[in-house]
């Protein structure tokens, strides 16, 4: 069996085992059955990035904004056009509902793949600190786009989603975007992400579509980000423009980081860690008997980001798991992989 | 000007300048009071100094605990840094000052200088004014006069070469943090004259749309900036007045969106090739 087929291997089993634990979730508690849920829609998001900001170097500040519009196309679609469908395939079944959530979920990654190649194709040609912050804007411009729109409510948000994602679908989809990213990265084809991020003078010369490179990654990041965004609108039943802000972006970007830029287990690992943290950090600000003051710390998660975020790249800038599930991960010797941000103690 | 010389961006721009606006809005109720009657210009002039010293004194500290360990890292971890930094100031901000907008007080009484019925000159705007200049003219003669000016040039000119020749960088990038950090303290006062209400994110959109203004004009090209920052005030302000004003905070990005489709260099940049 060669790496190929563990890796199909082990999408397989993670979509099994998504399906039987879809299947005793009726008797988790709901909230750690959200919870559990949040953490596998953030795996998506993550890893999602991760290609674009880890694999290809392109630092992004507007998931947040494709996220949006993946929530909103599928919300809209899923409770305003879904009714023909359900009368066609005889009502809402046990067959029709999934029928229908992946076609809407398939239809908000389209969607917010479409805005991606809309987005890339100019911002791309910016780099490094330009590029930052011009996604940051693209992703302001959707959310503010969405809040002008009436259709889906505006300022006001959208209710009355129907709360169709399960565990499968969470756990599907995260197990599908880690595979399609893995295999994309492993493939000759996508070996074209790493040589744009290590050099792309080198990659030109060598007859790389460096652009082409960066607008494929950043649309596929856009895709599984609107199909995480369907998720989470069929997650919370409601959606407001005003929580796909910046401060989502930021917490997208501090996944990926925390979990080293360009490796897959590591973000999917943060992504985790930061979705309990973030949920442990709401019992914290409860907490009687801890002081007045690292409550309000605790309420306020940005501070707490920030200060993760600076100590990170202080004291290891290539995150918990910087560079190591490629040395691992192979028959086939890699070509290795660049040193990448080393840390000199100075 | 930091940019000039350290060839990144320091997000946390933005929010220096919304701590000078706070400084300003805590030291006035403390030191205005002992300047009464004609001393009135004086106790601002104090005021304005005490706070560009406090927010050169916060970028100085800035600079040496999250950029100056990071001096030989990649580019791209220093911009992280600085979006932390950015982030951190503005939230513990929030978290110090409160989220709430609060009133700048009245430094200068605000009337009317000049009233030809359409066009109105207030004190403010006058005032206002004069900082400006005067500290233009103080920044050009640091730059350009005093030893230290020149170490900072010879730095952004050629950084091997300035450090052979006996500059201490540390001091020099610490000093240019100080300056520039001051001048947006400086600036924040002035912006809290003209709009007194302040809040801890006040530098967000300000930062944010310098930067716009920067690539619509063409990246490293100053007066660029300045004419993309002229167009993209005159737009906003029509949009803002126009029916659609509920997309004013988009139409910077929209407008960046169409000069980076068909000129990507900026409307005044040179396509720059970059070597090996």
């Amino acid at each position: 069996m060669n790496y190929k087929h563990i890796k199909q291997f082990a999408l397989l089993a993670a979509l099994i085992l998504a399906a039987i634990a879809s299947y005793f979730s009726g008797s988790i508690n709901p909230y750690y059955l959200q919870v559990i849920l949040f953490i596998g829609i953030n795996i998506t998001l993550a890893t999602s990035l991760n290609l674009i900001n880890g694999y290809t170097g392109q630092f992004s500040l507007g998931h947040a904004g494709f996220m949006a519009i993946g929530a909103y196309a599928s919300a809209y679609l899923s409770t305003e056009h879904s009714a023909g469908v359900f009368n066609a395939l005889g009502g809402a079944s046990a067959f029709s509902i999934p029928v229908v959530f992946a076609s809407v979920l398939l239809a908000g990654g389209i969607v917010a793949a479409v805005a991606g190649l809309i987005v890339g194709v100019p911002s791309l040609r910016l780099k490094g600190d330009y590029l930052a912050i011009v996604t940051l804007g693209f992703g302001e411009i959707i959310r503010v786009l969405i809040q002008n729109t009436d259709a889906v409510g505006g300022p006001r948000g959208y209710s009355g989603i129907a709360g169709y994602t399960t565990l499968f679908w969470t756990y599907a989809v995260a197990a599908l975007t880690i595979y399609v990213v893995v295999s994309m990265v492993d493939s000759t084809y996508g070996r074209g992400f790493l040589t744009v991020r290590d050099d792309e003078i080198a990659a030109e010369a060598i007859g790389i579509n460096t652009t082409r490179y960066k607008v494929t990654a950043f649309v596929l990041g856009a895709f599984f980000a609107g199909v995480a965004g369907g998720l989470y609108a069929h997650t919370t039943t409601y959606i407001n423009p005003s929580g796909f802000d910046f401060q989502l972006s930021i917490q997208i970007v501090i996944m990926v980081i925390l979990g080293g830029m360009g490796s897959t287990a590591g973000v999917a690992f943060a992504a985790v860690l930061l979705t309990l943290l973030l949920e442990y950090l709401r019992f914290v600000a409860g907490y009687e008997w801890l002081p007045d003051l690292v409550r309000r710390i605790a309420a306020n998660r940005m501070i707490i980001f920030s200060l993760v975020l600076i100590a990170l790249m202080l004291l290891r800038p290539q995150g918990l798991f910087g560079a190591l599930p490629r040395m691992a991960s192979s028959g086939r010797k890699p070509p290795k992989p660049e040193p990448g941000p080393t840390i000199s103690p100075s | 000007m930091v940019y000039g010389i350290l060839r990144f961006i320091n997000f946390a721009h933005g929010d220096v300048f919304m701590l000078g606006a706070f400084c300003g809005y805590y030291l006035t109720p403390r030191i205005l009071p002992y300047f009464t009657g004609a001393l009135a210009p004086l106790g601002v002039a104090v005021v304005l100094f005490a706070t560009m010293a406090i927010c050169a004194l916060i970028g100085m500290l800035i600079e040496r605990l999250a950029y100056r360990p990071l001096r030989r890292m990649p580019k791209l971890t220093v911009l992280i840094t600085a979006i932390g930094v950015s982030l951190f100031l503005e939230y513990a901000g929030q978290f110090v000052f409160g989220a709430d907008p609060k009133a700048f007080p009245e430094l200068v009484a605000d009337r009317a200088l000049e009233n030809t019925g359409a066009l109105t000159i207030t004190t403010t705007q006058v005032a206002a004014f004069a900082v400006t200049l005067l500290l233009l003219v103080g920044l050009t003669f640091v730059v350009k006069r005093t030893k230290l000016g020149m170490a900072m040039r010879a730095l952004s000119n050629n950084p091997t070469a300035a450090t052979l020749m006996g500059v201490n960088i540390d001091t020099v990038i610490s000093f240019t943090f100080g300056l520039g950090s001051a001048l947006a303290g400086a600036a924040g006062i002035l912006y809290a004259l003209s709009y007194p209400s302040i809040d801890p994110l006040m530098g967000v959109l300000p930062g944010i749309k310098a930067f716009v203004a920067a690539v619509l004009g063409g990246i490293g090209n100053i007066p660029g900036a300045a004419v993309g920052g002229l167009i993209l005030g005159i737009v906003e302000t029509f949009v803002a007045g126009s029916a659609y004003s509920t997309y004013r905070d988009a139409i910077a990005f929209a407008i960046l969106i169409i000069i980076l489709l068909f000129k990507p260099a900026g409307l005044f940049g040179k396509v720059q090739v970059e070597k090996v």
